[in-house]
């Protein structure tokens, strides 16, 4: 710091419990929503302190689920929401990783080709080319399954990249010292690239773990079974017939659940999150 | 142990200029040949073929009986130090030097073997359970040279393995390098831009520039009788004085000064004479008489920089010498090299 | 550009055979048919489909609910980059002046990055339910009837907050990174030479922030287009009266609900035609990411 203000010291501490409260405040009011009965909000304004149904309501929402509603348990969902976000990121990571050694330490022919094939999923989200897309994942079969929900969000140009500029940074002299050493290029790959890239590999995990538990359009999309129902995606479903039957006890408490195991990834993997934010910048 | 043949060797990148050409060489076995030149004059790309980590595109290179063009890097039994000693960060200092063994299936008791007499020899014992961002520099030399050894190679490659040191530590190396090789008595190609340490490492020296050999020989035999003025000027500290001269029925002339040559001919050459082999002479007719521009003191002796005829020239004198503004200086005849002017080529 | 390469032919397309197989099926294969599809027509009973050329273009441009929403997009992402870079600056010169809480702060400011954007949706339109929420509840005393299912201003007020609580913390991250890139030298010269802390900001480290708000800038607008299709979805649904209907949100509607799908790939090619220009823009003027 440049020099010692009092008063803008002050200023910035207010700013910043302002803004953490702030940011806090819609979570907050779910977390108190969430642990009182139904007809606590029956009465006007929502309650601003703790009720005490909080363990039921979760124990109903994660066992049984909302029975009004027809939404199925939300044990379920999540376990859906973590098999989905699993593949996702481990299936990105693979592919990218396996693409950018084949890009970064080969030459031949079409390379340029595949790297811009690569390159252009970058300007194609799913959002807009949604329509075509679910008929092709109609038309071969995986509607209502995990590989419908996942395998055509895997391609990554992003991780690709990224994964390609940490391979550029490692010296030319470690591929020659191996190759001297007897390794060929799927050993190199597994004993020195890999170990190397662990940090960056972790890193992105936490990015696209993220990104796969909190998936909506597509799982909403391809599941009508509600097997394969994800949670992000199902509340959508329950806080629609809140409007109707009001049940907020149960929505928030559901709420809470879906937005729990992200958040704590941020929270206990702040470092390696902000790495891997910072670096694909995506 | 074996020989190493390089028979009209040359190396064309894909779209450059010929980085090297028309490269013989026979190294012997046992032998420590350096190859030392300026910047970008082919040094690494002619020790990267013999590794096999460039194609080669002109020529044979063979490793003992056998031609290796075609050989892969690890079937060419020779192993390499790196300048910035290539070490995997990610293993310790003992993986580091198991990981060509392993890769190769050497039995895990015939590893362990070679790793701990490898550190013996090093030294390096007490960091074999360490990352190597946990070693000071020399002792990354140490690892990197370890790795090399263990291998039990036909042949070491070194590609300015010492660079990354500071002085000192390079003398020391320098030595320990020197020794080792004298005690494994395995035949070592030793690339480095550094003049002294081709100097005192070699058994043999290559001269290369621009990508072609200037000179090829014992250490003491280039200094003294360089095959070209590039040789003269890059082999020895301070570098050796060329002067522009007049070649005219066996005398030399320096604008107005003159020198005997034992050479017959005349028209314009290049003159080279060493610092340390002009000596100050008194009541000499044809002396050379230096104007002193300043003085470098080195401790023992001085560098003395002034002109010549308007042309410049350095001196080594004693440091208890007595200096004026002029100076008047000679040298042996012996001690004068006289070069082509045009070719740079050893004319006497 | 690697020196020293392995010579292998076939195991790189091996390594890259998943990468590529699933962009063409999923990725390259489904643009495709979006842009063949944008040129053609069904008729009423989805019988007959006949090439009509530009056709479904021209109609989408003269179509009132098209214009509106390409507004409403436009609106939508400056209000959404407005408020949230300002805040995350805001925070960011804050916690820039931390020592030791800098880290606790950042802590607490980052998570909403975590939370899906339906979920962010869901949790203010519970605060800014008509009936029960507390905020229309205060509104109410300082006279304003809060009602974001019938007043377009509301409802958009409504998505640009869920939208924004959302970004801030994606935004503040790269700005705290942006303000400790600039050497501490420099705000200390400036420092020396009288500039007060005011007079710093603007002439020294605002200017030395560009890069990082342009680049923000960009992203933002590419999150609001795109990825906010879930607030959208679980709050407004694009109403009232396609007040809040985006391009994105129109593009599904179209196409699942309407099924409109001449009109609905139209709108696809559109928005990829955006997107690429969004990437070139990023990766031309402020990437160092790939220099290939
Ligand atoms: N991969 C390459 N492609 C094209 N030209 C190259 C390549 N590598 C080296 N060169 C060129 O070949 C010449 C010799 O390079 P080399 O690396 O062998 O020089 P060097 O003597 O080792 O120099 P230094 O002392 O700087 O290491 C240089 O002109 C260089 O520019
Ligand atoms: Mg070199």
């Amino acid at each position: 710091m440049v020099e010692d203000r009092p008063f803008l010291n002050f200023l910035a501490h207010a700013v910043l419990i302002l803004g953490v409260v702030v940011v806090a405040f819609p979570v907050y009011l779910a977390l108190i929503a969430s642990t009182h009965t139904a007809q606590a909000f029956s009465s006007g304004v929502i309650p601003l302190l703790p009720g005490a149904e909080m363990a039921n309501n979760y124990m109903t929402m994660l066992g049984t689920g909302m029975s009004s509603s027809g939404a199925p348990p939300l044990g379920g969902m999540m376990l859906n929401s973590l098999i989905m976000a699993l593949i996702i990121s481990l299936g990105k990571i693979v592919i990218s990783i396996t693409s950018a050694f084949a890009i970064v330490y080969f030459r031949f022919p079409f390379r340029n080709l595949a790297f811009w094939a690569i390159f252009v999923t970058l300007m194609l989200p799913v959002e807009v080319r949604i329509v075509p897309t679910f008929k092709v994942v109609a038309d071969l079969g995986m509607l209502n399954s995990y590989a419908g929900l996942s395998v055509p969000l895997i391609a990554s140009a992003t991780a690709t990249f990224l994964f390609r500029q940490v391979f550029l940074t490692i010296p030319d002299e470690m591929l020659e010292a191996a190759r001297i050493d007897g390794a060929g290029p799927m050993k190199f790959f597994r004993d020195i690239l890999i170990p190397l890239s662990r940090t960056n590999i972790a890193a992105l995990f936490v990015i696209l773990f993220i990104y796969g538990w909190n998936q909506y359009l597509w799982p909403l999309l391809i599941t009508t079974d509600d097997r394969f129902y994800t949670v992000v995606a199902g509340i959508k479903r329950m806080a629609e017939v809140a409007d109707a039957v009001p049940q907020w006890n149960f929505v928030m408490a559901a709420v809470m659940l879906a937005m729990l195991p992200p958040v704590l990834v941020v929270i206990f993997m702040q470092r390696l999150f902000v790495k891997g934010l910072t670096e694909t910048e995506k | 142990m074996a020989t190493i043949t390089l028979e009209n060797v040359g190396k064309t990148y894909p779209g450059g200029a010929a980085a090297v050409q028309g490269i013989n060489i026979a190294i012997q076995d046992g032998e420590f040949l350096v190859l030392v030149g300026p910047s970008g004059c082919g040094k690494s790309t002619l020790l990267r073929m013999v590794a096999g980590l460039e194609t080669i595109t002109e020529g044979t290179v063979r490793i003992g009986d056998r031609v290796v063009n075609q050989v892969e890097p690890a079937d060419r039994d020779i192993a390499m130090v790196f300048q910035n000693y290539a070490l995997y960060p990610h293993m310790s200092v003992r993986q580091n030097l198991a990981y060509g063994l392993k890769n190769r299936g050497t039995p895990a008791a015939e590893i362990t073997r070679r790793v701990d007499e490898a550190a013996d020899i090093l030294e390096i014992r007490p960091y074999l359970d360490r990352k190597p961002r946990a070693l000071s520099g020399g002792q990354r030399q140490r690892v990197a040279m370890g790795r090399a050894i263990v291998r039990e190679p036909a042949a070491f490659l070194f590609d300015e393995p010492l660079s990354n040191l500071d002085a000192k530590l390079r003398v020391t190396m320098r030595g320990e390098i020197r020794l080792l090789q004298r005690r494994l008595g395995t035949t070592s190609i030793y690339v480095t831009h550094d003049q002294m340490e081709a100097m005192t490492l070699a058994d043999r020296l290559v001269v290369l520039n621009g990508g072609r050999i200037e000179q090829i020989g014992a250490p003491l035999e280039v200094y003294r009788r360089p095959a070209s003025a590039f040789v003269a000027a890059f082999i020895g500290s301070p570098a050796m004085n060329l002067l522009n001269a007049t070649l005219d029925n066996g005398r030399l002339r320096i604008g107005s000064a003159s020198l005997p040559a034992d050479v017959a001919g005349s028209g314009a050459v290049t003159l080279g004479i060493r610092p340390e082999d002009l000596r100050r002479t008194a009541g000499r007719a044809d002396a050379l008489h230096m104007s002193v521009d300043y003085v470098e003191e080195l401790g023992a002796t001085r560098l003395v920089h002034g002109r010549l005829e308007g042309q410049k020239l350095v001196c080594t004198l004693s440091a208890d010498s007595t200096l004026g503004d002029m100076l008047a200086l000679e040298a042996d005849a012996g001690a004068l090299h006289l070069f082509d002017a045009g070719t740079g080529a050893r004319i006497n | 550009m690697k020196r020293t390469i392995f010579g292998n032919q076939l195991l790189p397309w091996l390594l890259l055979a998943p990468q590529l197989l699933i962009t063409a099926v999923f990725f390259l294969w489904p643009a495709g048919q979006a842009i063949w599809q944008s040129f053609l027509r069904e008729d009423a009973f989805g019988l007959k489909t006949s090439f009509v050329g530009l056709l479904n273009y021209r109609a989408l441009f003269n179509d009132g609910d098209y214009v509106n929403a390409l507004g409403v997009t436009l609106v939508f992402s400056v209000a959404v980059a407005a408020l949230s870079m300002g805040l995350a600056l805001l925070f960011a010169l804050a916690v820039d002046r931390m020592l030791k809480t800098a880290n606790m702060y950042t802590t607490l400011l980052v998570w909403p990055y975590a939370v899906a954007p339906a979920i962010a949706g869901i949790l203010w339109w519970f605060i800014f339910n008509p009936t029960i929420g507390i905020l229309p509840y205060l509104l109410d005393f300082v006279g304003y009837d809060w009602n974001h299912s019938l007043q377009s201003g509301d409802a958009m007020v409504l998505v640009v907050i869920a939208a924004s609580w959302k970004q801030v913390s994606y935004n503040f991250l790269f700005f705290v990174a942006g303000l400790q890139s600039i050497p501490q030298s420099l705000r200390e010269a400036a420092a020396i030479d009288g500039a007060g802390p005011v007079k710093r900001f603007f002439t020294i480290t605002f200017p030395l922030l560009t890069p990082t708000t342009f680049f923000l800038l960009v992203v933002n607008v590419v999150y609001t287009m795109f990825d906010t299709f879930g607030v959208i979805d679980a709050t407004t649904q694009g109403g009232p009266a396609q007040s809040t209907n985006i391009l994105v949100y129109k593009v599904f509607k179209d196409g699942f609900l309407g099924l409109n799908l001449g009109s609905s790939a139209a709108q696809s090619v559109i928005l990829m035609g955006i997107v690429i220009v969004l990437t070139i823009i990023q990766f031309r003027y402020i990437e160092r990411r790939v220099q290939y």
